[in-house]
């Protein structure tokens, strides 16, 4: 079993961002029920901005999956379309200081639930 | 009560026992001879694995020199099959194939095992279980032919508890070896069965059978196997001639004796049975009441499981996040899911029994033991609902 750092615990145990948004512009999803992790993101957009105004997540998966999904609505709120597709899977590892080298798939999933999202609302 | 760590992952490990590590302290300090020299401090360290192969063979009914001590369980799997297969590829003739049967729920040492000599070109079956986690006597009959040289199976699974009619296998093999000039092994990985059920071996009809010392109370680090007098089989550790020439090595002393005591105390009455199920039954129903969307896998018959493993599913929560969830209330489970091993897979065992793959995810494993209490359990069942809930809020299930 992987200990996980402070953050990850963090970010597991109080996430911020979990939960629907009602009447979202568009839904992102990522995984399958084989690796046992299931994500789904809610986005508001500004149209005319083009800004993330909003964004919730909902996921079924292991702790870090957890941890990673609220990390990435951290880094995608308040960014544009363009800013948010160029959030990488390292930058959600490194956000919560390093992700044990099993779980880093799970940064993969939320960064492939997002692209997801912004690729459908294009 | 919430600052304090309760353990519910026996079949994890278990504690040493206090008496027995009282027993083993003098190996580890002044009795440091090696059992080989033959001089006085030698005789002391060999004196005490007679001893300690003595009193396992009490526990198994069989001889002592019918018994090896090894490194670990999964070490005795190895030796069981590989040691078997390597003595018997050495009498065949030419052309003559090797043939085993298992289960798709054993533990990894026995299945990884045959998995890796599969790629040498032995055949192996692996037999399905049933939702109840048990294998079918008539598939195993119809699988066994002339050519089939070991059957392994293990007494109580690890994971769900289920617990095979290894009596009845037993019986099955030693009736089909009557009529075969060349007779089908028995091997049996007994690590989970050893705190309650029959483990005499005369009784079982088995050739081969595993045990571990630290799930029954002793140190880890020592696992045993034993060897029924005339099967054939080959050293995989060469070196000295400790352990019957089976398995070079100076021997772990200390571990040795603490198995030994440890075995001796073994009491698998069905008073002490009675008492885990008592607290068993509390532990499903109090779950299956407080949790919603909440399973036991496996078989509910008494007689086909253990009285101390349970293996729930709860809908909508995958049990990684569950463990990790609960550690931080000071609660120790584990997860039937293989999410945090290399595979990343769902437990072969729960997907053998025909579960969903986001069911199998989703499954904890309680186990309990020697110092569980109604206090502990009474905790887990306050504490799980509101730790599901939780996850379920973030999962959206």
């Amino acid at each position: 079993m992987p200990i996980y750092n402070k953050q990850i615990m963090q970010h597991f145990t109080n996430p911020k961002f979990f939960g629907k948004i009602n009447n979202p512009d568009v839904i992102g999803k990522a995984g399958n029920p084989r690796c046992g992790d299931l994500l789904t993101l809610y986005l508001k957009i500004d149209e005319k901005s083009r800004r993330i105004k909003g964004i919730k997540f909902e996921t079924l998966g292991c702790a870090s999956a957890i941890a990673s999904s609220d990390m990435i609505c951290k880094l995608a709120k308040g960014k544009t379309l363009e800013q948010a597709l160029k959030i990488d899977f390292q930058d959600v590892s490194d956000e919560l200081g390093t992700l044990p080298p099993l779980k880093i798939h799970c940064a993969q999933l939320v960064t492939e639930a997002l692209s997801d999202a912004i690729n459908k609302y294009k | 009560m919430s600052k304090s760590r309760i353990y519910l992952d026996y079949a994890a490990t278990t504690p040493l026992d206090a008496g027995v590590l009282k027993k083993m302290m003098p190996y580890l300090t002044d009795k440091y001879g090696n059992p080989s020299s033959i001089h006085k401090f030698g005789q002391e360290g060999s004196s005490a694995i007679d001893e300690a192969r003595k009193k396992v063979a009490r526990f198994l009914n069989c001889k002592p020199m019918e018994i090896v001590f090894t490194g670990s369980a999964s070490e005795s799997d190895n030796l069981a099959i590989r040691g078997l297969i390597k003595a018997l590829k050495h009498k065949k003739q030419a052309g003559e194939r090797i043939h085993i049967i298992t289960s798709k729920i054993e533990h990894k040492a026995v299945l990884e095992t045959c998995r890796d000599l599969e790629k040498e070109g032995i055949r192996i079956t692996y037999l399905p279980v049933g939702p109840d986690g048990l294998i079918n006597l008539d598939d195993l009959r119809a699988e066994i032919t002339p050519e089939t040289d070991l059957v392994s199976i293990m007494y109580a699974n690890n994971e769900i508890g289920s617990v095979q009619s290894i009596k009845k296998i037993g019986k099955i093999i030693s009736e089909i070896n009557k009529n075969e000039e060349h007779p089908t092994y028995f091997h049996v990985d007994a690590v989970q069965a050893a705190n309650w059920l029959d483990c005499r071996v005369d009784d079982l009809k088995v050739d081969l059978l595993t045990l571990s010392a630290h799930k029954i109370y002793g140190p880890k680090g020592v696992g045993i196997l034993y060897i029924k007098e005339g099967t054939p089989i080959a050293s995989l550790i060469t070196g000295g001639s400790h352990e019957w020439k089976l398995r070079a090595g100076t021997e772990n002393v200390a571990g040795i004796v603490g198995i030994g005591e440890v075995i001796a105390k073994i009491r698998n009455t069905k008073a002490e049975i009675r008492k885990m199920e008592i607290l068993r039954n509390k532990l499903v129903d109090g779950v299956l009441e407080n949790v919603q969307g909440s399973k036991v896998n496996g078989s509910k018959r008494p007689e086909e499981r253990l009285p101390n493993i349970v293996n729930f599913s709860f809908l909508g929560v995958e049990g990684e996040s569950l463990v990790i969830a609960l550690n931080e209330e000071g609660i120790a489970v584990s997860t039937g899911s293989a999410c945090t091993s290399t595979s990343l897979m769902p437990s072969h065992v729960l997907i053998a029994m025909g579960l969903p793959e986001l069911d199998a995810h989703s499954s904890l494993r309680v186990s309990m033991g020697r110092y569980t209490t109604v206090k502990e359990i009474d905790y887990f069942i306050k504490i799980l609902p509101r730790v599901v809930e939780k996850l379920r809020k973030i999962s959206g299930r």
